[in-house]
């Protein structure tokens, strides 16, 4: 069923009930109050977010990169990720992906660009010149030019703000069971809390840091890749760089181990020197949901409907789960068996 | 068939656990390559109880023996503690024994490793140690227990093959009713089937496989390699040599001219 059909539909508005305010709450909130319809989001927590994974993302819209490791339905629906928060918030930069790798380890760049596509591979003198921070420091890089990244708490708020401003509601502090919202339908969107509803929806544990320092400046997400410890740099306002993530079975969130910090901070180090002067703002540690494929699935079940499972693609799948969810409201029926079959 | 402590598997692929794109995919590689053993890295994918035991079920619902790994020990009392917690949350007394003593070759610390493996044993443990191809090494190893050995082919993850073929044919010739396994540094199946037509008795792998493009598809080519490795194995291969040495007689040959 084309998109455009339902977006001028003639049904009378529903009354929706959401129940998270991550990510995935927000953005199904906004994509259903832009279609028309009431909503209501309760919140467990204080502020948008704040209680969800969503807080500890890395906030990168790398539809592209993430192709190195995810499925193809990732790569595909997160490519209206971008121009969906440029529509709806503030702060979203659109200056690509640098991704490096140490001389010694450029077999891993080599097999990354073989995964991957929208790519261009350039060499020490173009890599000084989007990032002079590096320059002299490799030699290779893979750039993807056409990705971005926001501030995912930047980006939270301003998405409660704009379902303030579009009409909605948000009850914060209220921590309800989607069968208890009264409401035409309701929409779960709880992540993790919502494991009883969904048998097969597991943690992943992921640990991240965020570091103050005005010795390094970086324009755009960097990725390092390493045979063992893999990570990603994103620059955000005032000099905080975020650095993340483990990626760990299990879904234990009490602690950071002291290894995670020590291979975090290792990769910081040894993407600029200058990280081992940083300071350490935050340390961030939480689970992420997850289904079996690790991809996002809608679970309906009577007037409820499950959005879950976004593993690490939460800012980047959202949008794309959010238009199939305010879809699956008005016609059950166009709820996927599975994210392959859907046109982008 | 050879016997890993008293377990016959058909297929003579072990797989690793970590870093698929899915489980849901891992599951697949599994099903699809009839691999029997898989292993587990305690530290990195299994917590214990919560949502930890999520990852733990998916393993077990393969319907595999799971061999749990102490990946990533760096000494004898880590990796020790390492096995006893693995032994709770597996239900099992395997342990694949890894003593890592180099951070960047992540090559075996071989002296941890024979007191880790003697402790093990005496604990009522059956150890799968990761050595290297020494036979100095494989006979301590022995004597401390082990029934199984484990030599690598190249250092984990590098994909490399087999670094040290005479190394490892010297092994399968020191050592001729003990199982071998080749455990890592297998890049393409090419290298699994070198291994196995050297008399060895299994090939353990994980990155091969769950960083291919299609881990499927490479699981199957693995199995398939492997198997076809073990048979020219036991089909006695020729020996190779300097000249030609044509495949029809010429002796006897009738004169046309």
């Amino acid at each position: 069923m084309p998109h455009a059909s339902i977006q001028s539909r003639s049904n009378p508005p529903l009354r929706v009930g959401i129940v998270g305010a991550g990510v995935v709450g927000l953005a199904c909130a906004v994509e259903l109050l832009g279609r028309g319809d009431e909503v209501e989001i309760f919140e467990r927590g204080d502020t948008a977010g704040a209680k969800a994974c969503s807080w500890w993302a890395g906030g990168m819209l790398a539809p592209w990169c993430e192709g190195e490791s995810a499925e193809e339905p990732v790569v595909r629906l997160g490519q209206e990720a971008a121009a969906w928060w440029e529509r709806h918030v503030e702060g979203v930069v659109r200056k690509g992906t640098l991704v490096v790798a140490p001389s010694r380890d450029r077999a891993e760049l080599r097999r990354f660009a073989s995964r991957t596509s929208h790519l261009v591979e350039i060499e020490a003198e173009a890599i000084a010149a989007l990032e002079p921070d590096l320059a002299g420091r490799f030699g290779k890089a893979l750039f993807f030019e056409s990705e971005g990244h926001l501030d995912p708490r930047l980006a939270l708020a301003g998405l409660a703000a704009k379902v303030v401003a579009l009409g909605g509601r948000i009850h914060y502090g209220r921590e309800v069971a989607p069968e208890d919202v009264a409401a035409d339908a309701v929409l779960d969107c709880r992540g993790l809390a919502a494991r009883e509803a969904l048998p097969d929806l597991r943690g992943v544990k992921g640990e991240m840091l965020l570091l103050r320092t005005r010795d390094v400046t970086l324009s755009r997400p960097i990725r390092l890749l390493h045979p063992r410890i893999p990570l990603y740099i994103v620059p955000r306002a005032d000099g905080i760089f975020m650095v993340g993530a483990t990626m760990i079975e299990g879904g234990d969130r009490s602690a950071v181990t002291a290894r995670s910090m020590l291979e975090l901070l290792g990769g910081a180090y040894a993407l600029h020197p200058a990280f081992g002067e940083a300071q350490i703002v935050e340390i961030g540690v939480d689970a992420r949901p997850a289904f079996p494929d690790n991809l996002p699935r809608l679970t309906r079940r009577g007037r409820v409907i499950h959005v879950n499972g976004f593993y690490r693609h939460g800012f980047l799948l959202s949008p794309a789960m959010a238009r199939l969810a305010a879809d699956a409201l008005l016609d059950p029926a166009s709820i996927p068996e599975r994210l392959h079959d859907v046109a982008a | 068939m050879a016997s890993f402590y008293g377990f016959e598997p058909k297929s003579r692929l072990f797989l690793g656990t970590a870093q698929y794109p899915s489980p849901a995919i891992l599951a697949e590689a599994v099903k699809a390559s009839g691999v029997e053993i898989v292993t587990v890295s305690l530290r990195r994918e299994a917590g214990e109880g919560g949502a930890g035991q999520a990852f733990w079920s998916l393993i077990r619902d393969l319907g595999v023996r799971v061999l749990p790994n102490t990946a990533g020990c760096h000494g004898v009392k880590e990796a020790v503690t390492t096995a006893q917690m693995a032994r709770e949350v597996f239900g099992t007394n395997w342990i694949k024994l890894e003593v890592i003593g180099e951070d960047d070759t992540l090559q075996p610390d071989v002296v941890g490793l024979i007191e880790a493996a003697r402790i093990l044993t005496n604990d009522g443990f059956e150890v799968f140690p990761y050595t290297t191809e020494d036979l100095v090494v494989g006979g301590r190893l022995l004597d401390a227990g082990c029934e199984v050995l484990m030599p690598w082919g190249a250092p984990i993850g590098s994909g490399r093959g087999l670094n040290n073929v005479y190394g490892l044919r010297s092994m399968r010739a020191h050592f001729p009713g003990i199982p071998l396994v080749v455990d890592a540094g297998i890049g393409l199946p090419s290298h699994a089937a070198q291994a196995m037509e050297l008399g060895y008795d299994a090939i353990l792998l994980n990155t091969a496989v769950a960083k291919a493009g299609d881990p499927v598809r490479m699981a199957q080519a693995f199995a398939q390699a492997i198997e076809a490795g073990r048979d020219a194995f036991e089909a006695q291969p020729i020996e190779a040599r300097d000249m030609a040495a044509p495949s029809t007689p010429v002796m006897g040959k009738a004169f046309l001219s």
